[in-house]
């Protein structure tokens, strides 16, 4: 095992006591891991957790409809992080699901008698602490509950730059919602962190992964593949005469999943691209750092769409979809640059 | 996305909030910036819930108008669609639209009725009347 790519984790300290450090972050579930495991002493960055986990994705499923419109996600189903990280680190997760709300709230409570850090999944709606505008039923958020004070929980959600509380009438509720992604109160913590983990061995998998399932799975379902059959599909709206407000409101569903739900401009693609560097300077490997900066580019081809989807969203536009469409044709090359270099990368 | 060009619009749909972003710095290397949000993302996050606040008053016209029940406005001021309160109630879209008719929906029963509610997080009473 190469020495110099190995991170310690303390295995003793579970459960664990003191203060929960709270980090703001891009997205929720690496948030939530990144911060889970580092209480737990082993430091992974969040963009570690998101490029270990092969979160990185592109999606577009036609037939599979949500708010009335196709599929279209910049990375992979809920829960896949949480799931991914037992295998390339090593670590055990104890998940917990509930079909009574009462007792889902009981054991939370208890875990935090026992002075754990738990993670909890919960519908954005039903957050109080969310800005109104921002709470759409989305089923799948996650936060880090770390302790309770009289009625109200302490959180650490990752998407907040600082800590919150929330009544644990409004938590309940938020945690036993039901639909897609239903959350089902579902509990998690570390049972076991290993005492070393293979740096080396884990990245190398990750990327594996992640390059296969962009350039090599043979459905316009998923990754460029995927990007390219959008990029057709914006192309024959205007083709096919559809009503301008659908195709307003199918662009901007396309943005605010890049944009909203997803990270901060190029959906995902920056964090992405931070786990290459820091992935290149672990291992001293210079082709991993220019991957990095093709990953950069990609996301910003990426914000480029998003600008122009957005000035077309606005009423009495100049934009045509056939922009649009060309905008994102130009992801997709610059997607399959940085996977084709990626998968050329032997390590 | 150099350091620089992280957005600071001042995006009201967060409502003062920042958000994490991953940005280069001078040196190349990705950091953490707090951004207080970007145009593009008010402008498509205001699109949706101006979407909803239409198809609302839409409803609410319509159950004035005798032509709908409360429960398609209520579905919409609470940003549901007929996909998604199907989802949530755990009753079929055909039977969500049913009881979009007046008829049918005053003739529900407590249990469908409370199903709602609670979706909704609602008492009975509102869900039967509108503002």
């Amino acid at each position: 095992m190469n020495k110099a790519s190995s991170i310690r984790g303390e295995p003793t300290h579970l459960p664990v006591n003191g203060e929960f450090e709270h980090r703001h972050a891009a997205h929720c579930e690496s948030g939530v891991m990144s911060s889970l495991l580092r209480h737990h002493g082993l430091d992974i960055s969040e963009p570690m957790a998101f490029g270990l986990s092969s979160a990185m994705l592109f999606v577009h499923v036609p037939f599979i409809k949500v708010e009335g419109f196709p599929l279209t996600a910049y990375r992979a189903t809920p829960g896949t992080i949480i799931r991914a990280l037992q295998n390339t680190l090593g670590v055990r997760m104890q998940k917990e699901r509930f079909s009574d709300p009462q007792q889902g709230t009981d054991r939370l409570d208890e875990l935090l008698e026992q002075r754990r850090a738990v993670g909890a999944q919960a519908s954005v709606y039903w957050l109080p602490y969310f800005p109104p505008d921002m709470r759409f039923h989305f089923n799948a958020h996650n936060m880090v509950i770390y302790g309770k004070q009289d009625k109200e929980y302490l959180i650490s959600d990752p998407v907040a730059e600082r800590p919150v509380k929330c009544h644990q009438d409004d938590l309940e509720k938020a945690r036993f919602v039901k639909g897609l992604f239903a959350p089902k109160g579902l509990l998690y913590y570390p049972m076991h962190i290993p005492e070393t983990v293979d740096m080396e061995r884990a990245i190398r998998k990750a990327l594996r992964k992640t390059s296969f399932q962009m350039l090599h799975i043979p459905l316009p379902i998923i990754g460029v593949r995927a990007i390219k059959n959008l990029a057709k599909r914006i192309r024959a709206l205007e083709k096919n005469n559809v009503d301008p407000r659908y195709a307003r409101l199918y662009i901007g569903f396309i943005v605010r999943m890049q944009e909203e739900i997803g990270t901060g401009g190029g959906g995902f693609r920056f964090v992405y691209a931070s786990f290459l560097q820091e992935a290149a300077r672990l291992l001293n490997h210079t082709k991993l750092s220019e991957a990095s900066e093709v990953m950069t580019v990609s996301g910003d081809a990426w914000r480029d769409f998003a600008l122009l989807g957005a000035r077309f969203c606005k009423k009495k536009s100049d934009i045509k979809l056939a922009e649009l469409a060309d905008a994102m044709q130009r992801c997709a090359v610059k997607e399959t640059e940085a996977f084709k270099l990626l998968a050329s990368i032997r390590l | 996305m150099k350091k620089q060009d992280v957005p600071q619009d001042n995006n009201s749909a967060l409502g003062g909030e920042r958000k994490a972003m991953y940005a280069v710095d001078e040196n190349g290397e990705y950091t953490v910036v707090a951004s207080s949000g970007w145009e593009v993302e008010e402008t498509v996050t205001s699109l949706a819930v101006e979407h909803y606040q239409e198809l609302a008053e839409e409803a609410l016209q319509q159950v004035q108008q005798g032509m709908a029940s409360p429960l398609r406005y209520h579905m919409f001021a609470r940003r549901f669609n007929v996909d998604t309160l199907a989802q949530t109630t755990g009753l079929f879209q055909w039977q969500v639209k049913r009881h979009f008719k007046p008829k049918i929906f005053s003739k529900l029963d407590a249990k469908i009725l409370a199903r709602y509610a609670t979706a909704m997080g609602i008492s009975v009473e509102q869900l039967q009347s509108t503002p």
